[in-house]
């Protein structure tokens, strides 16, 4: 006798079961299918085309009307059913009852939607089935703007099929970079790369906080306070299994509907199939494990013996021209090793994994021809080990290709800037070149460039290293680190030249070996990034040294020092009250009074700090940054005020200078000083900038040091007024963070590029002058502000001074 | 083993660390990639220096006092250095962070 049997969803996982069912034995059930959505089964991942407009409906539907009709299937599609009753065995539609012998729920899964205010405006619209689809398609038609929220693969598509369509597309990603789950951080720079140079906006480390609008979604809220006006906005931020039948009818529910090896449910004659499912701990989110399951389940319902196994995945991103390509485990697992070949020319980023002599994930960005190979490699375990050393280079691999350093240089457009200082750019000096200028003296005497501060001299030797090919031997460079050849400098100009903002920009665009880099580019490139990008680069904590990252220095015993900020040296009877009561309060050991004119706390346990900072900020003070590659302090004496020699108000120009400078960083540590006159109590004149006032005015000094080594300062110039020394102050402090290598102090800096150059930019040249003083406003707008506060005030951010668990405290019996 | 749930994933920042108080002394958590952990004693053998508060590179940290550096997946030292910091099997689990209780010394609950 025919067997009923009952299906709920009409999907791609359902689709295949049919099919595999009808092939095998096209009489063994009476099949009724009902779907929600009022059509039979069409290929859901080619939505995406639809929605650009690559495709039409017609040529995605997979079974038509016609092909249920013809095989005697029951369709009652438009219809919810609303409820299953497990011990009568009946489904319940919308419409009416079906009885059934065996029951498949094959829901699939639905678009989670973040409860933020106004997420149920009209105009809000989430990314699963063809009405969404066609939403988006007549929103798009009337142009504006589209927020599409959520960086993976799904928002990636709706994004490029809306900016296709015409529409001023932002996508909005949680996370540091789009695809977290399939890509790494530079296959994900590379993926904003090509989204950007198509039009798209993309905003990382974005949160919504609410969308707005009256009638309908007019724009969409940042928690950062930024809005961002929409006339369309796509939540495409993760789906959840559709289960909420499931548990109704008391089957075992876990995040989605428990299944065995069989697809079979708790309830022996209701089976599951597809994304609504849980496998042992298993969710699925792409078609490839469901059609494994789908025929595992034909064979169950037809009672032959076969069993589904989770296998490993691979994801592809359906936009056209952003090819990339991820497979396995590329993330997780002990005991692997990296293998990376990046080639800047042509944007390419691959990056394979290999645990135990076998590959067990690979990234790829740009180049992904040999990712079903790879992906072969990884789904057989195949031992790798003999082909290891070529294995990034694929399938076809002859021997000899390596990764060329010089790459980077060849894939510089013409007018990238490389001498900063005479605007000279790439074409220029290629063209030099090409017409007779061989060597650095030629292309100085030629273009200029290399001629003032000498910075770019390494890029111009790997220029014509470039366009001499052999007949050039640059001169070795030190490079910053083991993970590429480029000096300091290189790093620099091209950071500025290619408009270079994240560190996976600076790994990728300059042809880094390592995936991300060590501790000794790390700090370096964070530092050159915000230094540059004050407002586009956000500082990343995770490449700073310990004392910058918990804003203490630590100590030889792991324990941290306190040092609040005085300014200019002036304190008062509450500040002192304060720090003596924190210094009871938290046992600290040693109270010390340290020669920048300060209160140093030592011996503070990590996890005391935001507390004692709490302390300390309610009376007013605030970090002294006594740990920072960046203004530590500015010593002063007691000038006009009180002592007989004092030519000018000392201490207060040390004050406004402090309060001026303060939270900035630099390359490396930058203490200044003023001394009210020549006698110089203050010792000025072994600062990195030192003012020294005289009658007249106030002499300005700079590249002083008094540590392993000892230097006397060199005189800038003379100002007359404080307002003019605060200006040439600023503008040395910026033309230092914009030129210095990272750790290079002021003197060893001037060694290099010479004092006169200096003066030329910033005491000759008024506009140069002001310009950099402008620029360093515009970074302290930034980082101006007490880095303590924002520590001990962020819960989240305090929670991270504490351990994570503690397994020591016994669970009481 | 004796897996124990610690803590989110996410409660350490990627490139960063957090440390768990243990019966084993402090041992520090790693986050190496988006999805990827590594448990390892927190106490340098050179002097002592806290390596939760090194910089997290690749599968290796350096530690902060004198920029010795850990290969993670065997506790090694690196280069000329010589030395071995333990390590311990941690596990992620839907975001969870499973730290083998046996290893580090944690009686199993009776
Ligand atoms: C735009 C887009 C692009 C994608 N791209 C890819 C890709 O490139 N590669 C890839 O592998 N995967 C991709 N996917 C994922 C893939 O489409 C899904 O994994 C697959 O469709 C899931 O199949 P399913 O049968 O489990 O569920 P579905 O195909 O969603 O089918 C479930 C059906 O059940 C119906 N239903 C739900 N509840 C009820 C009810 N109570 N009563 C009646 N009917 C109900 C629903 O209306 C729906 O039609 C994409 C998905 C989308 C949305
Ligand atoms: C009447 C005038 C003067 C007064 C009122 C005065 C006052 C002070 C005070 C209060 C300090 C300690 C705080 C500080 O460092 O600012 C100090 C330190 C000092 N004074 Fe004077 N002073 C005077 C003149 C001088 C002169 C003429 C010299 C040098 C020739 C001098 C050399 C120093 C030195 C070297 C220090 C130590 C600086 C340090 O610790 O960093 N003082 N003076
Ligand atoms: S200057 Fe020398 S003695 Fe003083 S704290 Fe530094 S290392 Fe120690
Ligand atoms: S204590 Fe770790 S390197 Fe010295």
């Amino acid at each position: 006798m025919t067997q009923k049997l009952v299906i709920i969803g009409a999907g791609m996982a359902s689709g295949r079961v049919i099919e595999h069912l009808l092939d095998a034995d096209p009489g063994a059930y009476d099949i009724t299918l009902f779907n929600a959505e009022p059509r039979g089964n069409y290929n859901r991942i080619m939505l995406s085309p639809v929605l650009s407009g690559d495709k039409t409906y017609e040529e995605i539907v997979t079974h038509s009307d016609d092909w249920y009709a013809e095989r005697g299937i029951t369709c009652r599609f438009g219809e919810h059913v609303v409820k299953i009753d497990p011990d009568m065995k009946v489904v319940e539609g919308e419409n009416g009852h079906v009885p059934y012998d065996k029951l498949v729920i094959a829901t699939g899964s639905a678009p989670f939607i973040i409860p933020v205010p106004g997420h149920d405006l009209p105009g809000v619209i989430s990314y699963r089935d063809l009405d969404d689809t066609n939403a988006m398609i007549e929103a798009a038609a009337k142009g504006g703007k589209a927020v599409v929220i959520g960086g993976g693969l799904l928002g990636m598509e709706a994004a490029a099929g809306l900016k296709e369509r015409g529409m001023d597309v932002t996508v909005l990603h949680l996370t540091g970079h789009l695809m977290e789950r399939q890509l790494d951080e530079a296959a994900g720079y590379l993926l904003r790369k090509d989204l950007e140079a198509r039009g798209i906006t993309v905003k990382t480390q974005a949160s919504t906080k609410a969308i707005l609008g009256e009638e309908r979604a007019q724009a969409v809220l940042l928690e950062s306070g930024e809005t961002l006006g929409a006339d369309l906005v796509v939540m495409a931020v993760g789906i959840r299994p559709e289960t909420r039948l499931a548990t109704d009818a008391h089957l075992d529910v876990a995040r989605g509907i428990e299944v065995n090896a069989q697809m079979q449910t708790s309830d022996p004659d209701i089976y599951a199939v597809g994304e609504c499912v849980e496998f042992d701990g298993h969710l699925f989110g792409l078609v490839a494990p469901l059609y494994d399951q789908a025929r595992v389940l034909a064979d169950s319902l037809l009672d032959q013996p076969n069993a589904f196994a989770v296998k490993e995945l691979a994801t592809k991103l359906k936009v056209t021209g952003c090819d990339l390509f991820s497979a396995g485990d590329f993330a997780e697992g002990e005991g692997r090793e990296d293998i990376v070949f990046r080639d800047p020319a042509r944007g390419i980023y691959k990056r394979l994994v290999i645990e135990d002599g076998r590959l067990v994930g690979a990234v790829m960005y740009g180049d992904t021809a040999d990712g079903s190979w790879f992906f072969g490699l990884i789904k057989d375990g195949a031992d790798i080990e003999e082909m290891r050393g070529t294995l990034i280079f694929g399938p076809a691999f002859q021997g000899g290709a390596s990764a060329d350093p010089l790459s980077a240089f060849a894939a510089l457009p013409p007018e990238a800037e490389i001498c900063g200082c005479n605007g000279v750019c790439k074409g220029q000096i290629t063209r030099a070149i090409e017409t007779g200028a061989t060597d650095l003296g030629a292309i100085r005497a030629t273009t200029k460039a290399s001629a003032s501060c000498g910075t770019c001299t390494g890029l111009v030797d790997q220029l014509l290293a470039v366009t001499l090919g052999d007949g050039y031997a640059a001169p070795q460079a030190l490079p910053v680190c083991g993970c590429t050849s480029h000096t300091h400098e290189d790093v620099r100009r091209l950071i500025k030249s290619q408009e270079l903002k994240s560190q996976a920009a600076v790994w990728q665009e300059l042809g880094w070996t390592t995936a991300n880099g060590c501790h000794v580019c790390r700090p370096a490139l964070n530092y050159y990034l915000l230094a540059d990008w004050p407002l586009e680069y956000k500082d990343d904590p995770q490449s700073r040294f310990v004392n910058e990252r918990k804003h203490a220095n630590i100590q030889k015993d792991g324990t941290f020092s306190v040092v609040p900020r005085m300014w200019g040296g002036i304190t008062t009877p509450d500040e002192l009250r304060a720090i003596a009561d924190a210094a009871d309060k938290f046992a600290v050991p040693t109270v010390k009074v340290t020669g920048g004119q300060r209160i140093d706390l030592l011996g503070v346990r990590g996890e005391d700090l935001p507390g004692i900072w709490s302390d300390l900020n309610r009376a007013g003070l605030v970090s002294g940054h006594a740990y920072s590659k960046g203004l530590r302090t500015v010593k002063t004496c007691v000038g006009t005020d009180h002592c007989r020699f004092g030519t000018q108000d000392s201490t207060g120009l040390g004050i406004k200078l402090e309060k001026h400078l303060w939270g900035s960083w630099t390359p490396h540590k930058l203490k200044l000083a003023v001394s009210g006159c020549p006698r110089n109590c203050a010792e000025a004149t072994c600062k990195d900038i030192g003012v020294v006032c005289v009658d007249s005015g106030y002499e300005i000094h700079v590249g002083g040091a008094a540590g392993m080594e000892i230097k006397g300062t060199e005189l800038l110039c003379k100002v007359a007024t404080e307002e003019e020394a605060i200006e040439v102050i600023s503008a040395m402090t910026q033309i230092y963070r914009e030129n210095a290598r990272y750790l290079d102090r002021i003197y060893k800096w001037l060694d290099r590029v010479g004092l006169d150059w200096v003066k030329a930019q910033i005491v000759d040249d008024a506009e140069n002058r002001r310009a950099l003083a402008e620029r360093f406003q515009l970074s302290q707008s930034v980082y101006r502000k007490d880095p303590w506060a924002e520590h001990a005030q962020d819960s989240a951010t305090r929670a991270q001074y504490a351990p994570l668990a503690n397994l020591t405290l016994e669970a009481a019996e | 083993m004796n897996w124990i749930d610690i803590g989110h994933i996410d409660d350490i920042p990627l490139h960063g660390a957090r440390v768990v108080k243990t019966p084993a002394g402090c041992v520090a958590l790693f986050r190496t990639g988006a999805a990827e952990v590594f448990a390892a004693d927190d106490r340098c053998p050179h002097k002592g220096g806290p390596l939760s508060e090194g910089i997290v590179h690749g599968q290796s940290v350096t530690c902060p006092l004198h920029n010795w550096v850990f290969d993670l997946n065997t506790g090694a030292a690196q280069g000329a250095d010589e030395g071995r910091i333990g390590t311990y099997p941690l596990r992620v689990e839907a975001g969870r962070l499973l730290i083998d209780g046996a290893a580090v010394g944690k009686r199993s609950a009776a």
